[in-house]
């Protein structure tokens, strides 16, 4: 497969710099098949009873082209070309995978979806917007072609290995968007990282920058700093006593936006919310830091640990109940969807945390809520499976990493 | 009406943005051309293949949308009329081109601000005529992002007293005094918001 590797095509950058040695770590099925090495996953981080990543990322335009969904195809092979060179040359991390999203099998792609390294978008692609090609970069005139399927538009993402805390997607909205992610609260970390990375990308490549409007982006909402800080929760608690919807209202008069598992658009399963903010305009990296990091992430963290406590104070019968009885489910389903799994393990993921079943690691119940998604559940068990042998496959993995 | 150029009669009627201003242009087909300016109103198909049916479309030439109220960015062609239907923009020039009508959108969506505080490239901060400028951008940045921590730890000191947990609030005291020492302008308002 060409689709993935540390060597890729075109010119290669230096060895050293991309700390492309030759390794075997980015054949087929190990650079990420390894499934356990994401950094995210395998720690635990500050907070780790209710947060379980944090997560910054910087949206990025090359001057001189057009944006992303106006590109033509040759348009959008001459950015992911430039992207690709520097990226590999920048010295951003020990070592990079380089995945060409264009050439992957859908598998692939969904796998780095549910991974938390690309957007479902990349994955899918985007085809041009309707009047593209004209381009700024004096464009290659009329495109006038056949239209390509949206999956072969070239885009691509770069990824550290074996930790997966980096991943930079190339040709998304914008030509790049920087992501750190790590576990835990640990947003001052993600920023300071992803910043310095940005330099280094920023030293080789001419970003689109304006005095008064800051780094341009394809949409207004992100254009400023194109930061975007988001914390993954697990909110079970205040789920059970309702007061998410406060800590929902809260958050949307702070301007900040509150999303589900797997961001815009897609529900809280599993209990597990993100909170991030919106405003990218006016208002400094840093303060947007302090604000979510030092105020109020610690206050949503404080708000669910006193609901558990108050559940477990006042009402331990019936949390044990349904904490035991999601584990019992889990543990003897012959058939199971993911949206099930994901909202049992969060109730075994509370008793974890509380202490009530003592010989289960939160690590587990985490890699459960990855596993049991579509991608992930084949990828372990090996083969491509249609639906309803997903879901007996499902049980069954399940069965056997809770014994 | 004549051309703006030469004698012909003006056929190419748009609005383009020349120094910061919006400006009527009229022209002949010809000199339209030469302009780069859009060709006269958009035919059937070009109506269908623009607005109707654009998830549709392929890759197709140059938008035309001349004699519609909508501005066109110069530079990639893109009308704010397919900004708003596509919620993007078509490049970075746009940004300029749609100046004034980005506005009340950028402060809509970003609490009343337009001018961006934080991160410039170091490039631009290192060299070129606007490096003062941005300077004091930066200095500002770090100056709010400073009050921004003190006011987030005066309000945990608060909570640390009112809960007596001393030893927090003692720690939370050191680490405010650290960042008012550390201040980029300390005879700034740090010390007189206190």
């Amino acid at each position: 497969m060409t689709q993935r590797g540390e060597n890729p095509k075109g010119k290669k950058p230096s060895p050293e710099d991309a700390g492309n040695g030759g390794s075997a770590g980015a054949s087929a099925g190990a650079g990420l098949g390894g499934i356990a090495t994401a950094e995210w996953l395998t720690n635990t981080g500050d907070a780790s009873d209710v947060v379980l990543s944090s997560r910054v990322r910087l949206a990025r335009n090359l001057a001189g082209h057009v944006f992303v969904h106006r590109a033509s195809k040759e348009d959008r092979e001459r950015a992911l070309q430039t992207c690709r060179d520097w990226i590999l040359a920048a010295n951003v991390c020990d070592r990079i995978m380089w995945v060409d999203l264009h050439e992957s099998p859908p598998i692939e792609r969904n796998l780095l979806v549910e991974r938390h390294l690309i957007s479902k978008q990349h994955a899918k692609g985007k085809p041009a917007t309707s009047g593209g090609n004209a381009g700024a970069s004096g464009g290659t005139g009329a495109g006038g072609g056949v239209a390509m399927p949206a999956a072969e538009e070239p885009r691509a993402v770069a990824v550290s290995i074996p930790d997966e805390r980096l991943s930079i997607m190339v040709n998304e909205e914008d030509h790049i968007r920087v992501q750190m992610l790590r576990a835990g609260l640990s947003l001052a970390d993600c920023w300071r990282v992803a910043s310095d990375i940005d330099d280094k990308l920023e030293s080789g490549l001419d970003y689109a920058f304006s005095k008064k409007l800051g780094y341009l982006t394809a949409c207004p909402t992100n254009v400023g700093t194109g930061m975007r800080m988001s914390v993954m929760l697990h909110l079970p608690a205040l789920k059970v006593t309702g007061e998410i919807e406060k800590v929902k209202r809260a958050a949307t008069d702070m301007n900040l936006a509150v999303r589900g598992f797997y961001g815009e658009g897609s529900d809280a399963v599993g209990d597990l919310y993100q909170i991030s903010n919106q405003t990218t305009l006016g208002k400094p990296e840093g303060a947007v830091l302090a604000d979510l990091q030092d105020s109020i992430i610690p206050e949503v963290i404080r708000y669910e640990r006193h609901a558990r406590n108050t559940l477990l104070s006042k009402r331990r019968a019936a949390l044990e109940d349904q904490v035991f009885r999601a584990l019992g489910a889990l543990t003897h389903a012959r058939l199971i969807a993911a949206d099930e799994s994901m909202q049992l393990l969060s109730l075994v993921r509370l008793g974890v945390v509380l202490g009530l079943i003592p010989d289960l690691s939160v690590q587990t119940v985490n890699m459960l809520f990855l596993l049991v998604q579509p991608a992930h559940l084949q990828r372990v068990l090996g083969k491509e499976l249609d639906q309803e042998h997903r879901r007996t496959g499902r049980a069954a993995m399940i069965r056997e990493r809770l014994k | 009406m004549k051309c703006d150029n030469c004698d012909k009669e003006a056929t190419v009627h748009d609005t383009v943005l020349r120094e910061g201003a919006w400006v009527e242009v009229h022209c002949c087909e010809a000199c339209a051309a030469k302009l780069g300016l859009s060709g006269p109103g958009p035919t059937l198909n070009e109506l269908l293949t623009n607005f109707v049916m654009p998830q549709l479309t392929g890759e197709k030439a140059r938008p035309r949308v001349a004699k519609t109220k909508s501005p066109t960015c110069t530079n990639c062609g893109f009308s704010f009329e397919q900004f708003r239907q596509a919620g993007l923009l078509g490049c970075p020039d746009c940004y300029v081109a749609f100046e004034s009508l980005l506005l009340p959108l950028l402060e809509r969506a970003h609490e009343g601000a337009a001018q961006h505080i934080g991160k410039i490239p170091r490039r631009l901060a290192e060299s070129g005529p606007a490096k003062s400028e941005l300077e004091t951008a930066r200095l500002l940045a770090a100056k709010r992002e400073q009050l921004e921590r003190e006011r987030v730890l005066r309000r945990q000191l608060e909570d640390a007293v009112k809960t007596e947990q001393y030893e927090l609030a003692a720690k939370l005291r050191d680490q405010l005094q650290h960042l008012s020492q550390s201040s980029p302008s300390k005879a700034g308002s740090s010390k007189t918001d206190t």
